[in-house]
């Protein structure tokens, strides 16, 4: 293999291994930006010996020995002082004593729950939502800062800075990396999804890209969400998510059309819709519903996506099942936005009246003042049930509230064809 | 970006012979791997050829013929389908497949393409009747 191979094909395996590698060294020596430097470290060894004596059968085992060895001669030079740093010292010379055998079997057992102790941990409350998402793309999905800047339309040394501080935070917090037990766990996966999640929409909600990193943001998210249903298997909310994120996704090639023109659902062509995607992400959602948890919020999300990707055609859907979901998550997570929702699947399902009686008990001076999809929608019903006066004001208020051109401008067509 | 990961046949897969239980449990736990590393998308074995037919395409012509096909070594016995973030990345799955085989056999990864890929090529013109045929392809 030419050298430029043999460099490409070390990283790639250091990538594959790296979040694994992290999660293992964080337990170990129970600080994060350390156990970053010691893997960097690893495969700066990897990439000195590794071209002479080839890739190891069992790379993770080879890079976390050669970690922990960097590790603990770190300690003896006396780089880090504190007592609890001599213990573990010792902790890791008792380790490093084991034969490669050993250490890969224990590596076998443990890693899995040190990953998802990793996750958690980036995940963890005390930090921002954007700090957890910067941190978690970091750590566990292994971008680059310029790429999370480029991703989140932030500049380099903004995230840089942003990932520097929630490190700091969490070695203040004194946290062991460990999976949360029993009941925290529950609440502390909720932020973990919600991470992930974020990461999602930051990929889905960019128009068309010349910036190819907003579909890797998609990807990210989706495969975040399948190691942790593989770390998880019994959390009926991953798999939620897990279906919708894959259903949702399974649009991306339809969402945009030329010159970057968004086209909303109901006027996709769905033979661009990705058909491996929408049958992965039902079978996530049916793992979701048999681990009982059909009505958790995003599995019901997820469900109202499914509803979309089962009609063939748009005038196939199936409004009044869309309505009854929508009844159930607006018990289930209430909030203004889904009220909306609901009262346009309440349109569609049973005419535009009943839309509006939903639509009229949402307060419009509240949090969606400023959303254009309230008054659009609005406009949208009155047009639908004949009252295309009361109509026109609505667009415009809506084309008035939007920041994006090609939906603006086809909201003020829509409140022209008002005067019809 | 996805890959297709093909297991291309040998004599003895064109044969019908069963893998054994411990290459089965080896694909397994592999295919488990791959599963939990969250690249896997789909993953599939195929009959041998001898049940399989080609339809040879020339000009307005269609032939039909029935398998087995004689190139063993070009035919697909197995794929996967990979989402990854390059091709060093699938290289280095695929080292850590197991021998899908008994004596020697090959492995080859292809790149799928996707809509970003014929970005520059297709015209708007292009593009709009592209979306028209998928239109028609999407209504029957």
């Amino acid at each position: 293999m030419a050298a430029g191979d043999t460099h490409q094909a070390i990283e790639a395996v250091y990538r594959i291994e790296r979040a694994r590698l992290i999660a293992g060294l964080a337990r170990m020596v129970r600080d994060v930006n350390l156990a970053e430097e010691l893997a960097q470290d690893a495969l700066v060894a990897a990439l000195s010996e590794w071209p002479n004596s080839g890739v190891p059968a069992k790379p993770g085992a080879w890079l976390m020995a050669a970690a922990k060895r960097r590790a603990i001669d770190g300690f003896r030079r006396g780089s880090m002082l504190a007592r609890k740093h001599e213990e573990i010292a010792r902790d890791l010379e008792g380790e490093a004593d084991d034969s490669m055998e050993r250490v890969e079997a224990a590596m076998d057992d443990e890693v899995g729950d040190e990953l998802l102790g990793l996750i958690f941990t980036a995940c963890h409350p005390l930090l921002s939502p954007e700090s957890r998402a910067a941190l978690t793309l970091r750590l566990i999905g292994g971008l680059t800062t310029q790429e999370i800047a480029r991703a989140f339309l932030s500049t380099e040394a903004t995230i840089a800075q942003r990932i520097v501080r929630a490190k700091k935070v969490l070695g203040q917090a004194g946290l062991t990396f460990e999976v949360p037990p029993g009941r925290e766990r529950e609440a502390r996966l909720g932020s973990v999804l919600e991470v992930v999640y974020l990461i999602f929409n930051e990929g889905y909600s960019a128009t068309a890209g010349k910036d190819l990193i907003r579909p890797l943001l998609c990807a990210e998210a989706q495969r975040l969400g399948r190691i942790l249903a593989g770390l998880a298997p019994n959390e009926s909310e991953i798999f939620g998510l897990l279906a919708l994120m894959e259903i949702q996704a399974s649009r991306l090639a339809a969402r945009t059309g030329p010159g970057g023109a968004f086209i909303p659902l109901t006027e996709q062509n769905r033979a661009r819709w990705d058909q491996m995607l929408i049958r992965r992400g039902l079978a996530a959602l049916d793992r979701a519903e048999r681990l009982g948890g059909a009505d958790g919020p995003y599995a019901l999300q997820a469900a109202l996506a499914a509803c979309h990707a089962r009609a063939r055609r748009a005038e196939d859907t199936d409004w009044e099942r869309i309505a009854s979901l929508y009844d159930r998550l607006s018990e289930k997570m209430p909030s203004p936005v889904v009220e909306l929702n609901r009262a346009i699947a309440h349109g569609m399902a049973f005419g535009p009246e009943a839309g509006l009686r939903l639509a009229e008990t949402i307060d419009d001076s509240g949090p969606l003042r400023d959303y254009a999809p309230l008054p659009a929608a609005k406009g949208d019903l009155l047009f639908r049930a004949g009252r295309a006066a009361e109509a026109k004001p609505c667009f415009e208020r809506a084309a008035a509230l939007s920041r994006n051109a090609p939906e603006k401008a086809w909201l003020l067509a829509r409140a022209s064809s008002c005067d019809c | 970006m996805r890959v297709m990961v093909m297991v291309k046949a040998t004599e003895e897969s064109e044969a019908g012979e069963m893998p054994s239980t411990q290459l089965l449990e080896a694909m397994g736990k592999y295919n488990e791997e791959l599963v939990n590393a969250g690249i896997m998308m789909a993953g599939e074995g195929l009959h041998p050829s001898s049940k399989g037919k080609r339809v040879a395409f020339d000009g307005p012509g269609r032939t039909v013929v029935d398998g087995p096909f004689a190139e063993t070594r070009e035919l697909v016995a197995g794929f996967w389908l990979w989402e990854v973030k390059d091709m060093a990345e699938a290289v280095e799955w695929v080292r850590r497949c197991p021998n899908p085989m008994t004596g020697p056999s090959e492995i080859e990864i292809r790149q799928v393409f996707e809509a970003a890929d014929f970005g520059e090529a297709l015209t708007p013109e292009l593009a709009e009747r592209e979306d028209r045929l998928r239109d028609q392809i999407g209504e029957r």
